[in-house]
């Protein structure tokens, strides 16, 4: 019939459509492309014009993550970039995870136990976002320095923990919003206690709010660089204040070295949203789609 | 006993006045359907008995003991929400078991009491599903289960048919006064429906605007309706209400004037108090009529102004110029748009109400 032809059923598109859409998504990831291309190259390789789409891959600059000779000449030492990756891994972990048992209480809280005026805490823990880290980082700096913080685990893990909170608990608290308020009085008549209450009814459906929360939260914690730079010592730098520090030297900059820790750092990244992705999407549209 | 008594209860919300003093015993073993418009208070009175809100002023007794200061969990209600309020990340079994949780029972125990309300209920087969999963049917199946699986004080309902279509709508009515005449418990059911009401209840209670305008069985409600707002109310299609003035009573009849007409009605009809000259409003049920061939004393003539087939009946609008009278006739009279009607209103089968909307006695 006619009106076939012009229509076509919804969920099917044509494949003009999806070459589009391919050339679109291209063009987005061909950055990442490019870096872990380059991590495989020789130096030679990477600095070749026109550049080389192919070529012979080597793992040489992944192993000079870990290790190298920093004069030319000498014996290769190790980088300390196993620990670097370590911290940044239970850095990032860690506060994130802090921040979203202690969010998801405060948003549960917020939610359900308003308090006279609580539109204004919530306005006002989100100022604490409005503001670029680096017009407060000198008083966390001094408040660091007198509380005998800095260059500490817990110091930069309380501070990542802070950072996330307003985040988190503005986001959960949606979520809670969302949820019926008649299915938690079924259950108060049924009589579960409010701790019961949370733990089997509400915390079960707020799942995929606190995937999407927390891939969230550690994106930007595990980016997070001003902090890390100036609050991070020795034993406690995170991978990019260390990458940062990579970059010059003897020979210039080391592309392929700075390639290879970037590709390395995507790859824990990559992990949690693959596992994630499923609560992730639903997490992100939630509320949205009327039920 | 299982009973539920309130006395007195008030709501309010600012200056709103939800529920007005409202007064009520129900017995175990009996259902009492809350009935009327969206916002008359039925909801907020049900949930102050479910302790979902508190009173402003009165009180609530279940089983003879005042339970104002108790929490909804110590009160030992059952209630099934409107939108069924399923646990939506257990399955259907774990649904049903949720309530038993306070009562410590045996994980066998529980199981069995699962299995017999599934059998009851025919949710066998959906016993793993999550709610997200199930028919609308069977949604509204679970959440009955989920309210008769423990020995609760008193049940309560609120628009339990209210999502359903219409062929389950009549099932469930069925099932659910099947379940609850075996238990002995005090039930209330809220609905804006007066048929699930009228086939549901043992009694009704019909509210408007928080209050309680009438109580009594399906029957004392639609027979003996105590105001102009119950006899509106009740029964489809609506009562026709006709505004007149009560012209004396001559030879065992009432003779009531409406607009242009005069009509006599049988003077068993309750007209206590009734002077001549005074205002009442006339109530015609449109089913309590028969067509007369010729006009007499005790008909209105009217002409038919639309012809509404219902099936085995058929509902005519007639006019006499200035007011509407709906008649409901068999299918087989056969009548045309315009064509003059003579309305007999059954004898005894007619209501008078006074200046005040009440029911003359």
């Amino acid at each position: 019939m006619a009106w076939q032809s012009k229509q076509r059923e919804i969920g099917t598109a044509g494949w003009g459509w999806a070459i589009f859409a391919g050339i679109i998504a291209f063009i987005y990831f061909f950055p990442v492309l490019w870096i872990i291309l380059t991590a495989f190259k020789t130096n030679a390789d990477i600095l070749a014009v026109p550049p080389k789409f192919f070529f012979t891959p080597t793992l040489e600059n992944f192993v000079s993550v870990f290790s190298r000779s920093y004069i030319k000449g000498q014996a290769a030492v190790d980088t300390g970039f196993d620990r670097f990756f370590f911290n940044s891994i239970f850095i990032a972990g860690t506060s994130v995870l802090l921040a979203l048992v202690i969010g998801t209480l405060a948003a549960y809280g917020f939610s359900r136990y308003p308090l006279p005026g609580n539109d204004t805490y919530l306005f006002i823990i989100l100022t604490t976002r409005m503001l670029p880290p680096i017009i407060v980082i000198i008083p966390i700096f001094i408040m660091f320095r007198i509380a005998g913080l800095s260059g500490t685990y817990p110091g930069i893990i309380l501070l990542y923990t802070a950072f996330n909170l307003p985040f988190t608990i503005w986001m959960m608290k949606s979520f809670f919003d969302e949820l019926s308020p008649d299915v938690e009085d079924a259950a108060r008549l049924d009589g579960s206690s409010e701790k019961r209450l949370f733990f089997k009814v509400c915390f079960p459906q707020i799942i995929a709010g606190l995937a999407a929360t927390a891939v969230f939260g550690l994106i930007l914690t595990w980016n997070e660089f001003i902090f890390a730079l100036l609050l991070t010592g020795v034993e406690t730098r995170t991978v990019p204040v260390a990458m940062a520090q990579t970059i010059g030297g003897d020979i210039g900059v080391r592309w392929g070295l700075l390639a290879a820790i970037e590709t390395l750092f995507l790859i824990p990244v990559i992990i949690v949203v693959f596992v994630l992705q499923k609560h992730l999407l639903r997490g992100v549209t939630f509320g949205t789609i009327k039920r | 006993m299982s009973t539920i008594k309130l006395q007195n209860l008030t709501k309010r919300f600012g200056d709103l006045v939800a529920v007005n003093n409202v007064d009520l015993n129900i017995d175990a073993g009996e259902v009492l359907c809350l009935l009327g418009p969206s916002g008359c208070g039925k909801t907020t009175t049900l949930r102050m008995v479910a302790g979902l809100e508190m009173a402003t002023e009165g009180d609530v007794f279940l089983a003879d003991k005042r339970v104002n200061d108790l929490t909804p969990s110590q009160r030992n209600v059952a209630m099934a929400f409107q939108f069924y309020a399923l646990y939506p990340s257990l399955n259907v079994a774990e649904n049903l078991a949720y309530p038993l949780h306070a009562d410590r029972l045996s994980q066998a125990d529980i199981d069995g009491k699962v299995r017999e309300v599934a059998r009851v209920l025919d949710l066998t087969d959906v016993l793993n599903r999550l709610p997200g999963r199930l028919a609308e049917g069977e949604k509204q199946r679970v959440s009955v289960g989920r309210a008769i699986i423990r020995d609760p004080n008193c049940f309560l309902f609120d628009e339990p048919l209210s999502r359903l279509d219409v062929q389950l709508r009549e099932q469930m009515r069925g099932q659910i006064k099947e379940v609850l005449s075996g238990l002995n418990k005090a039930t209330v059911i809220v609905t804006h429906d007066q048929l699930e009401a009228l086939t549901m209840a043992d009694r009704i209670a019909v509210m408007r605007d928080g209050y309680i305008e009438q109580v009594g069985t399906p029957h004392e409600v639609f027979a003996t309706p105590s105001n102009l707002f119950v006899a509106g109310f009740i029964g489809t299609p609506q009562m026709n209400l006709m505004a007149g003035t009560f012209a004396g009573q001559r030879s065992g009849s009432l003779r009531l004037k409406t607009g242009e007409q005069e009509i006599a009605i049988p003077s068993s009809v309750p007209h206590a108090g009734l002077t001549e000259g005074g205002r009442v409003t006339i109530g015609i049920r449109p089913r309590s009529t028969e067509l007369a061939s010729e006009a007499g004393d005790d008909t209105l003539t009217a002409t038919v102004d639309l012809i509404e087939p219902m099936g085995a009946e058929t509902l005519l609008h007639l006019s006499d110029g200035d007011r509407d009278l709906r008649v409901v006739v068999d299918q087989d009279v056969m009548v045309r748009v315009g064509e003059q009607l003579h309305v007999r209103p059954r004898a005894s089968q007619t209501h008078l109400f006074d200046q005040n909307d009440a029911r003359i006695a």
